[in-house]
Order: structure tokens, then sequence, then C-alpha cells
């Protein structure tokens, strides 16, 4: 979190303007800023770490780093796994007694900037119908470099993963139908990275033409 | 030349012509080698919104089919990462256009969350009936346009006079029926007008009476149960593979209800029921709309009778906008709000994803901030993401027209799918 002295303005600006503007009776927001991410923390909290050490027992390197509620700005504990066991984990935490996220909310990635290194990040948001808790894994992810897939154990993680490519640029490995997904199969770039313009439109004059292969048995 | 194929003796060798054709395949073989691809979309009556269906059959029986969406992109995730947090307010009225107003709770949410406010309590009881209106709206669009399509116009037309009136409703809150921007970061641009509360219950009562004349016109109707039992199943396990949620999934008998399950607001302080499926097929998830939508009456009713009079907008001056009176008679509040609008308010680093039980079903939010006026990542869970991606399992081996009672039946949103 931001230690950054913020003026009463709201704008996180430093200066002295913010001084002349506080109004008697109005929070300042100068304090730490307090969040309401522990909402969730209260009730799985042990659960989570839990979770976490029976992760480190199992995979042991392969568990990069692990964020808690409670010691990293987030809502729920964020697992940085190794890209090479992301499938095994994955599916572990789907079907491991104690864990039970057998619901993909989300599979997304992020990208960290042109200069990060590792640049990207892929995420998946996972939940747990049965005892309604929730956990992210993250996996880093060089430039150029491949992520095993995850459809294996979702089913449904297939267009999530073609957008993932079509908006990143990040394929994955063992993908059954790895084509672009929102965008023409014929664009250039990657519109999600941090390097393609705001901008950045590119026309076509002629539809995209039905793709009988996708139609083979 | 109709008469020339009565006078065939027999089914037409190959090779054999006449003025008007060459036969060119087996005709014994006809039904079994010889396929169409048909193509429906991306600008088509039955197809709600710009999707494309490629569908290869063989008679009227699909054999296999794939899905194209995104002609309505428009790079939203982009937009978030290039807007103030204020700013993309309005950008999330496009995404389900039938329920903006959940869209923008839920954002609203996100963004609070990260930040840390608190919201005065008739901002939430407010938002509540906002939610569950737009719940009502979306689950009488889907019902009415799925049976619109199968024919049952005066069904549709019953249900659109009440989502009218729940427009009028919408329009008393905010000026806007459709795309609404109701929603401030920490809580909401206009209060409810004096006596809302009440025109909101005598709507709920109405729409009660009349959601039973619409179970009385359709549910037991011949045509529409043959038409919708037992086609477009969707069951339990393949609900889960492909990450359904929302009464899809609550019909394929999936106990799973985010307002109960993980409740926000006041959803704790309120009594519903959850209605639960067994077959996971197009009657099945009707069934289940329209008990949700009697649900959200109730609801509605219940978050009006606990509204009271209060603020609406959380004293946190980070993120609410100054009042016009002190924009105008100080120069403090003429930068206040001048750095608001022209740079935004910063919100601190972190990440946080923020789910609710949109109509559809999970609406949620991902946003990473690193500690800017605009977010990092925006991420955008829409529920119809990822039913789009189940129809083409879930017609498999069934006719074509059912295709088009399956599509209506999951009420795929376009603006939320390409978003």
């Amino acid at each position: 979190m931001s230690t950054i002295p913020r003026d009463s303005a709201g704008l996180g600006r430093t200066g002295t303007l913010g001084d002349r503007m506080a109004v008697p009776g109005v929070t300042d927001i100068r304090t730490p800023v307090p969040t309401i991410y522990g909402d969730w923390t209260a009730r799985f909290g042990d659960a989570w770490k839990t979770q976490v050490e029976q992760l480190r027992a199992k995979f042991g390197d392969a568990i990069e780093e692990v964020r808690m509620p409670g010691d990293a700005p987030t809502d729920v504990p964020i697992v940085y796994v190794k890209k090479a066991l992301i499938t095994e984990v994955l599916r572990f935490a789907k079907d491991e007694a104690g864990f039970e996220y057998a619901f993909l909310a989300d599979l997304t990635a992020i990208d960290e900037g042109v200069d990060a290194a590792p640049r990207f990040e892929v995420v998946y948001n996972l939940f747990s119908m049965s005892r309604k808790w929730r956990i992210r894994f993250k996996c880093r992810v060089p430039d150029g470099e491949e992520v095993p897939t995850a459809v294996d154990v979702w089913t449904g993680a297939n267009w999530a993963e073609r957008e993932v490519w079509d908006m990143f640029g990040i394929r994955f490995t063992g993908h059954p139908d790895l084509r672009r997904v929102l965008m023409d199969e014929r664009w250039v770039g990657h519109p999600l990275r941090k390097d393609y313009p705001l901008k950045g439109y590119q026309v076509f004059t002629t539809p995209m033409e039905v793709d009988l292969k996708v139609l083979e048995d | 030349m109709a008469s020339v194929i009565h006078e065939l003796s027999g089914p037409p060798k190959p090779g054999q012509t006449s003025d008007n054709y060459t036969v060119l395949h087996d005709p014994d073989d006809l039904w079994d080698d010889a396929r169409v691809i048909v193509n429906i979309g991306p600008t088509h009556p039955a197809m709600h919104g710009a999707l494309r269906t490629v569908a290869k059959l063989n008679g009227e029986t699909i054999e296999k089919s794939y899905s194209e969406f995104g002609y309505t992109h428009r790079a939203k995730e982009k937009l978030g990462e290039n807007r103030t947090y204020h700013q993309f307010i309005v950008y999330t009225d496009r995404l389900n256009y039938c329920s903006a107003l959940i869209n923008n709770v839920t954002y609203a949410m996100a963004v609070e969350r990260l930040m840390g406010v608190e919201v005065p309590p008739r901002a939430i009881w407010i938002r509540m009936i906002c939610c569950e209106l737009a719940r009502v709206i979306d689950h009488l669009i889907c019902v009415g346009i799925n049976a619109v399509d199968l024919g049952a116009f005066s069904f549709f037309l019953y249900g659109f006079h009440q989502r009218e009136e729940a427009y009028t409703l919408i329009e008393k809150l905010c000026g806007a029926r459709l795309t609404t921007s109701y929603t401030r970061i920490g809580g909401l641009m206009y209060d409810a007008p004096e006596g809302w509360e009440k025109e909101v219950k005598e709507w709920a009562k109405r729409t009660r009476t009349v959601i039973d004349e619409m179970n009385k016109l359709l549910t037991t109707n011949r045509i529409w149960l043959d038409r919708t039992v037992g086609v477009g199943v969707f069951n339990k396990e393949q609900c889960m593979a492909y990450s359904w949620s929302g009464p899809a999934a609550r019909a394929a008998g999936i106990d799973h209800d985010l307002r109960r399950d993980a409740p926000t607001m006041y959803y704790k302080d309120v009594e519903f029921d959850v209605p639960i499926g067994k077959n996971g097929d197009v009657f099945d998830r009707y069934l289940i709309r329209l008990e949700e939508i009697r649900q959200s009456l109730n609801l509605v009713s219940q978050c009006a009778d606990r509204l009271k009079p209060g603020p609406i907008w959380s004293e946190d001056k980070r993120c609410r906008i100054p009042d016009k009176s002190v924009v105008y008679n100080s120069m403090e509040g003429m930068i206040h709000h001048f750095k608001f609008f022209m740079e935004g308010f910063e919100v601190p680093e972190g990440e946080a994803y923020t789910m609710f039980e949109g109509a559809n079903g999970e609406i949620g939010f991902y946003i990473v901030s690193k500690g800017s006026p605009r977010s990092h990542r925006m991420r955008i869970r829409g529920p119809s993401v990822w039913h789009f991606q189940g129809l083409d399992p879930m017609v498999k081996g069934s006719k074509i027209g059912d295709l088009v009672a399956a599509l209506g039946s999951i009420n795929v949103i376009a603006g939320e799918l390409d978003r």
C-alpha cells in the first residue's frame, strides 16, 4: 500500500493545497486507507493457511510465492506457480478434499509492461461451490513462451485461453484449437498489450470465410 | 418446374439430368452423406445480437457447429486501462444492456472495495432495489424473447408492458431508461424522488399478478412444452466444466446463488428463496426465471420497506464529486472539481476480484491497481461468454430449430459477450 501523503482533495498528489482545503468534520484521508479486503479473511483465513501449507508440501519449489490477504493488498490468497506445473496444481486444487475449487470463475492475463521481466502473468480465479471460498493462482510468463493448457481440467477454459492468446499473444501448449476469438484471424498484434496503441485500428474489406476445417470431425 | 420431380419414376440416378438440375450424389445416400453447411448470423433475427453460428447439418440434425462472436468488440478492457475510474462507469452500462444497473453497482462495489470506501445505508438499499429491478427486466426479456423465437408473441407483450413500467421507475431515479450510469464510486448520482419506494411497491404488486397471468398463458401450453422440454439439455457436470452460473446453472441443479453464498450489500438481511431446477433443459430455465422474478419482486418490496432517509453518498472526499454550491463559490471547491474530472482520483495499490449475482450469472470485475487514477488491468468477467461457449456442445445432435430455443434460453447478450 502506498504511503505517499495524500492531499485532502482526494487526488493523491503531494502538495500544500490540501492543507488549506481541510474541512472540519470530514475524515482526513491522509491517514492510512482502511481496506475492506478483510471481509473474507475472517471467514476463510485458517482454511487458506492450511491449503497453502498443503500446496507447499505437495509441490515444493513449484510454489514460487504466496501472497496472503493480511500481508499484501489482495482480497484472496495469490499463489504463484511455476508454469510447467500449473496444470497439475489446478487439477489438485479442483479435486483434492479440503480444496474443492471446482469452478473456474475466470481465466485471464496481465501485461506488467514492456520492460517487466517476466512480462506476463496468467491468472486463474477459482471458486469452491461447496465451501464458498476463493483463491487465485498465477503463473509468470516471459514474452514468447507458452503455458500448459487448462482445457484438460476445465473444458470451458478453451475460449478463455483463446482470448488470452488473442489479446496478449500468450500461447497455450496442448490447446485443441488456438484461434483468435474476438479479433479477426488476420489481425496483426495483440490489443491488450501495453505497447499496443489505444486507437490501433485495422480495416478489413472482406469478411472472414467460413472455416470448414473446424467442422470436420 | 416442380412437376418434373413427380414425373420421375423412382429416385434420380447419379448423372441423370433434368432441365433444372444434375444429380451429383447417390440419392440413396442423400440423408447419410450429403451435408449442408448453414451459416446463421451475424445479422439474423433469431440470433440475439451479432452472433454467428455455423452448423453442419445432416438433414435437420446438427452434427457439428461452431460459434463466433466479437462483432461488437469495443475493447472495454483496454478502455478501462485508459480511462479514470469515474469515466469508466458509463462503459459498464453497455456490457449487459438489459440489466445495466447491475453492472453499474458491481463496478462501483469493485472500486469501493479497493479504496475501502463505506457506502451509506440508503444508497445500498436503493442499489439493491435497482439490482432487483434490473433482474426482473432481464428475466422478462429473456423468457419473452425465448417465447417469441418459438412463436408465442402475446406472452412477450405481457412482459414488455411491465418492463416499460420498470424503466419508467428507473427513469425517475436517474433520467435514463436503458443506459443508466446511475452509481458513483461511493454512492449514487441522485437520490430517489419522494414517494418512489411506494411506486416501486405498487409496481411489484401489479407485476406479480402479470407474472401469474404469464404463467397461466404459457407454462402448460402444449406447443411450448413440445418445443422446450428435453431441449437444449446441459447437465450439472457440463455446467461445471463450462463454468456456467446463474439461472442456467441452477436449472441444471447447481445450488449456487452469490446473493446468498457470498452476500454483499444487505442481502443477508432480506429473505428470498433460490429456485433449483432438475433437468437443465430450456423449460427448466424458463421456470427458474419465472420463479426468480417472483423472488425479486418480493425483494424489491422488502427493500422498499426498509428505505430510510439519509445520505446517498460517502463523505470520503477522494471519490465524492463536490457539490455545485462549493464548486461555484470557493476556489478550493473549483480546484477539487477540476482535478476530479481532469485527473481522476487515485486508487491504492492492490487487486481484487469482485463479483455479484447478475441476471444471467456471475458478473465480475477483476481490477489490478498500481496506485494511479487509471487501472493497470480491468478484467470484466461476463457470464455470457461462458454460456455461449456451451451452446455448441449443447445443441450437438439436436434439430436446427432447437438451436434457436437453446440460444434464447441462455440469454446471451452481445454487449457483455464482446465487451
